[in-house]
This record gives structure tokens, C-alpha cells and sequence, in this order.
């Protein structure tokens, strides 16, 4: 049990600082690392919770496709616009009072709630279980997020195009 | 750990995300922002899903996921064509639409 909550302090402590690096850095190409380390710190608390499927989901879409994503856009936007990226915040003042504000009202509605303390065990194979209730009760939504992929696709493509 | 630990940890990294969205000029940055907050949203689903003993929350982390590279994937091709349309970073410069 103690091994737990010191990983999930660890976890937090880690999730935490690169997401505060992630929009306080200066230099855009370290806030995209920053980030890959802020996702890779979300999978390791789904680790924490035992969904070992979406850890692997979210190493391999999110820390591998995204991160991929973005330093490919930041060096082909480099390039054309001739000069280095660096990024500049503005009104952070309040911007720190707004987001300070809405965190205080969700810890305070989430410290009110009665919540289960602890996990019940899980049926099973969790991974097993998640493919089975995606190709079952959730196909519909599945199908459609075929669909959604293949417009997503084909957007990127039409905006990414060669110049005529 | 208890359920209102991962709910708290969400909250803060929902609102540091939510902090770059609004303070960010660049208009990678401002997805970089938005990328943490769907992030966190994902860490409620799975503690939600881990702590009722349902597995639908998880289905829907899997969606959520594939929903945020497609967006991820739009979003920065919309970046790349507005550079090499405008020629600038900055959100604030990007204002076609203004009246």
C-alpha cells in the first residue's frame, strides 16, 4: 500500500512540474518535450490504476504520434518562416487567477463528494473486457470514429497540399 | 490511493492546461495547452472506471484518445497552412476575421 501512494506522489510530482514546464517554457521545442513527458506520466498513472491497455494506448498515440506531430510542425513552420520560434505569454496575471479560481472550485466540489475509498477488484482480464464491450455494446461509436478518422485524414491532406 | 487523489491530480494539470491555453501566443502553444487538458479529462475517465468497477470509462479513455490525435493531427495542419498563408506565429496577428 505504501509502495502505491509513493508512486502516485512520485507520478504526481512528475505530471505536474512538466505540465507547468509545458506552459511556462520559453522555448516551444522543449515545451513539446516537456509534454511528452507530461503524457508519459499519464500513462504510467494508468499504470497506477491498472488499465495496462491504455498505458500502452497512451505511449504509443499520444507520447509517439502527437509529440511526432508537433516537432514535425514546429521544424516545418521554422523553416518557413525563416527565424526561430520562441513563444511569449501574455496577461499570465489573469490568466493565473482564472485557472486558480476554477481549480478551487473543482478541488472543493471534488473534497465534498462521498466516493467509493477503495477499488473494487476488477473482473478479470481488464483488457480482454475493454475489446470485448468496444466490438459490442459501444460498435456504433467505434465505427464512427472510423469514419471521423477518415475525414480526419483526408482534411490533413487537403490542408497540407502542395500550393497550385 | 483514494478516488478524489486522481480527481485532484486531474483538476491541477486541467488547469495548468487551461492557464497555457489563455496565456499562450503561439498558436502551437495554445495546442500544446489544449493537449494537457484532454489529458487530465482521460485520467478522470480511467480513476472513474478503476474505482466503480466499471470498464466503460475505459472504452471511453480509448475513444478520447483517438478523437485527440485526429484533432491534434487538424489543428496542426491548420497551423501549417495559416504559416504559409500569413506568415506569423501569433494568434493575436491571425485576425482575419475581425469586423
Amino acid at each position: 500500500m505504501s509502495g502505491e501512494v509513493l508512486a502516485f506522489w512520485a507520478l504526481a510530482i512528475v505530471l505536474v512540474g512538466s505540465a507547468l514546464a509545458v506552459v511556462l517554457t520559453k522555448n516551444l521545442f522543449h515545451a513539446v518535450l516537456w509534454l511528452a513527458l507530461a503524457l508519459t506520466g499519464t500513462a504510467g498513472v494508468f499504470l497506477l490504476l491498472e488499465a495496462e491497455f491504455l498505458a500502452a494506448v497512451q505511449l504509443l498515440l499520444y507520447a509517439g504520434g502527437i509529440v511526432t506531430i508537433m516537432v514535425f510542425a514546429i521544424v516545418v513552420t521554422e523553416r518557413l518562416v525563416g527565424e526561430r520560434i520562441s513563444q511569449t505569454s501574455r496577461r499570465i496575471g489573469a490568466g493565473a487567477v482564472v485557472a486558480a479560481g476554477l481549480l478551487a472550485l473543482l478541488v472543493r466540489t471534488v473534497a465534498q463528494q462521498r466516493v467509493p475509498p477503495t477499488p473494487p477488484e476488477m473482473p478479470g482480464e481488464l483488457t480482454r473486457t475493454i475489446g470485448q464491450t468496444v466490438l459490442t455494446q459501444f460498435v456504433l461509436p467505434f465505427e464512427l470514429l472510423a469514419v471521423l478518422m477518415l475525414a480526419g485524414l483526408m482534411g490533413a491532406i487537403y490542408f497540407a497540399r502542395p500550393d497550385d | 490511493m483514494g478516488l478524489q487523489a486522481y480527481l485532484t491530480l486531474a483538476a491541477v494539470v486541467f488547469c495548468i492546461g487551461l492557464f497555457g491555453v489563455m496565456t499562450r501566443r503561439n498558436t502551437i502553444g495554445i495546442l500544446l495547452g489544449i493537449e494537457l487538458m484532454l489529458n487530465s479529462v482521460n485520467i478522470n475517465l480511467v480513476a472513474f472506471a478503476r474505482y466503480l468497477g466499471d470498464v466503460t470509462g475505459m472504452v471511453f479513455t480509448v475513444f478520447t484518445i483517438c478523437i485527440t490525435v485526429a484533432e491534434a493531427a487538424l489543428g496542426l495542419s491548420i497551423v501549417i497552412l495559416l504559416f504559409r498563408v500569413r506568415r506569423t506565429v501569433t494568434a493575436d496577428q491571425l485576425d482575419l476575421l475581425k469586423g
